[in-house]
């Protein structure tokens, strides 16, 4: 089997799913020729044409609107936000078209926004958000934010294939820093389920993008120490695999959740309340979420190193907990 | 881009004289007896909406289309079968052309367990896309890229189809208007927008929305065809959308309409209008699309009286029964609350 990193896993399953079913088209700003920003889209201009790839105006809103027009005369878009924090340009369309179509009059509208998220690159404000707590409120919309590159294939795939609006939350660290095998056969993944990605007995830790990585290796350091850290890599966060989620806790009854984003009204919270509503006789100490502060993204090196969660906060945090 | 320039703003008493012979047409007969049966269907059902309002039985607000129901037909009638719209709140006129049954809309005002959208949301927001349908969002402008999709959709797809849809002067404002219209001209798809300039948005008057005089020469600014019409005539609508939807099929791209008009009601039930000024309810009444239209049938001998006695006579029977119907509906389960967010 080949090699790919995550970038090139969601190019493929891209490529594939273009390639097998001609109702696949794809908008997007400079995904054409120049062949987007992360040259995720190099080479499908040329093979799939401008019919199917289609280049727009600076347009956010327009772009997604025309997606769920086309989903619902029953092609497949997938839209592309050249950084995903140009999202919340098209909010409306997306909570109050797409999502709700189906519940008001029935009609669904398969379609997928996809696009990098996340920090650790510098970006600043606008060039490393992670919108998935705008988002997980509104009925109707599923979204997903895989941490490995097996993941984005897979998930990349079940969300073309699914027939309802879904938020693809690519995480832009991980695009060349992850390189993996791909499984054989079509390698879908289930949207909606978690995965353990480290049996441990100790501590969980749920998390889901770049950050299952600080998890994993934190989890490698405490080792050392007699810590056995669990990590759960939940991948579908809306709908949450609440049975994994529970069932993690119930084994380890200690619990961080770690995540990206600023804390407050955070995906994080929602995972604790979860938690605390239906597992809180199996804890033996309070729901940690070790996430961002309550700032926007700050540019500088150091500042974006003191705002992100990173493997020696979290090791910290384990230990406090394990001695609660 | 034939009448751009004209001076013809919408609140000018003494265009009424000037604006009642209607446009040239050549439609025969049977069909503009048809289109004043749409017509008036709209109005009569509006006008039993209105009753079923006053007897406490719709539960939620009430929009009315009067004065510009040939806006809404006219336009709606120069469509084909395959053709796909996105009517807003004030088209129910267009909606009727399309086959929505009467029954339809009081049971969505009524929230009925047998509406289209088994009481899940009211008034005109549902759709259908047998009939062409695209059911709207209360947020104006959203509906332009959503129909500039439906209509890359339908180029893609090879369909031959248009699809149209509305916005209001109020509208206009929004980012959706800008982005929807232009992404339509560059993409060049088969889309006809009509913009119903009917002088008020709620309480906001045209000249709070905008700088300029009249909507399509916005038009300009996308590169695409901008036409004016008297939104009061249904034939000149008719006739400029179907142009506008002939072009649009044969490949060349956008039109942006004007259709000026004037809403005879407030923004919804509940809004008695004071700050409309009088004066323009009374030119405007003068220029009701609906006896503008009989007096056109009767005057070229297209109707006698009788005629269009008796297709009143014939859709007051059918309301009757619609609105037995729509009464008998029972209210949906409230377990229904739960259901249908997601397809499986």
């Amino acid at each position: 089997m080949s090699t790919v990193t995550y970038l090139e896993a969601i190019r493929q399953a891209l490529w594939e799913e273009m390639e097998q079913d001609e109702r696949v088209f794809m908008l997007g700003q400079d995904i054409g020729t120049y062949g987007g920003a992360f040259r995720l889209t190099a080479g499908f201009l040329d093979r799939f044409g401008p019919q199917r790839i289609i280049d727009t105006p600076i347009s956010e809103s327009a772009m997604v609107g025309c997606a769920v027009g086309a989903a619902m005369m029953g092609l497949l878009p997938v839209v592309e936000m050249q950084f995903i924090d140009f999202i919340s340009c098209a909010f409306n369309q997306i909570i109050n078209f797409a999502a709700p179509s189906r519940y008001r009059w029935g009609q669904k509208v398969p379609l997928v926004i996809r696009g990098p998220a996340g920090g650790n690159v510098h970006g600043s404000a606008y060039h490393s958000q992670n919108p998935e707590s705008y988002f997980q409120h509104t009925p109707g919309l599923k979204i997903l934010a895989p941490g490995t590159a097996v993941d984005a294939y897979g998930l990349m795939k079940a969300a073309i294939r699914d027939q309802n609006p879904v938020l693809f939350f690519e995480h832009k660290y991980l695009y060349r820093r992850l390189k993996e095998e791909l499984p054989e056969g079509d390698g879908l993944v289930e949207i909606g389920k978690a995965r353990v990605v480290r049996e441990g007995r100790d501590l969980s830790v749920i998390t889901y993008g770049a950050m299952l990585h600080v998890a994993l290796e934190a989890a490698g350091r405490l080792e050392a120490d007699g810590i056995n850290l669990e990590v759960l890599d939940l991948r579908t966060i809306k709908p949450l695999d609440q049975e994994a989620i529970l069932a993690t806790v119930k084994k380890t009854s200690r619990v961080i959740v770690l995540t990206e984003e600023q804390i407050t009204g955070s995906v994080a919270g929602e995972v604790a309340a979860r938690i605390s509503q239906h597992a809180f006789e199996w804890l033996d100490g309070p729901v940690h979420r070790l996430c961002c502060p309550d700032t926007p993204v700050p540019y500088s090196p150091t500042l974006e190193e003191a705002y992100l969660p990173n493997v020696d906060k979290l090791v910290a945090k384990v230990r406090e907990l394990a001695s609660y | 881009m034939a009448r751009i320039g004209k001076n013809w703003g919408p609140l000018h008493p003494q265009e009424a004289e000037k604006t009642e012979s209607l446009a040239k047409s050549d439609l025969p007969r049977e069909r503009q007896l048809e289109l004043y049966h749409f017509l008036k269907l709209t109005r009569m059902v509006e006008d039993r909406l209105g009753n079923l309002y006053r007897q406490g039985k719709v539960v939620g607000g009430l929009y009315s289309s009067r004065g510009q129901e040939a806006t809404s037909v006219g336009s709606a009638y120069a469509l084909e079968p395959q053709d796909m719209m996105g009517p807003l709140i004030r088209n129910l006129g267009s909606m009727l052309v399309r086959g929505v049954q009467p029954r339809e809309v009081m049971m969505q005002y009524m929230a009925k367990s047998d509406s289209p959208t088994g009481g899940k949301d009211g008034n005109t927001h549902f759709g259908d896309l047998k009939r062409g349908l695209v059911a709207p969002i209360s947020m104006l402008g959203a509906v332009i890229p959503v129909m500039a999709g439906v209509a890359l959709a339908g180029k893609m797809m090879g369909k031959n189809l248009v699809a149209l849809t509305y916005i209001g002067d109020g509208g206009t404002s929004t980012g959706d208007f800008h982005e929807g219209l232009n992404l339509a001209s560059v993409l060049e798809v088969p889309f006809v927008l009509i913009a119903e300039h009917n002088g008020w948005a709620y309480s906001t008057p045209t000249s709070r929305q905008m700088r300029i005089k009249n909507i399509a020469t916005r038009a300009a600014a996308y590169g695409i065809p901008g036409e004016m019409v008297d939104g009061n005539d249904v034939l000149a609508v008719y006739e400029a959308t179907k142009r506008a939807v002939e072009r649009a099929r044969a490949g060349g791209g956008p039109t942006l309409i004007e259709a000026k008009t004037f809403r005879m009601k407030g923004h919804a039930e509940h809004d008695d209008a004071g700050y409309v000024p009088k004066e323009h309810f009374d030119e405007w009444r003068l220029k009701d699309p609906i006896e503008r239209f009989e007096r056109h049938l009767l005057g070229n001998g297209l109707a006698g009286e009788n005629d269009l006695k008796a297709i009143t006579a014939k859709i007051d029977a059918q309301l009757n029964e619609e609105v037995d119907f729509a009464l008998a509906s029972p209210m949906p389960p409230p377990e229904r609350a739960f259901e249908g967010v997601y397809e499986p």
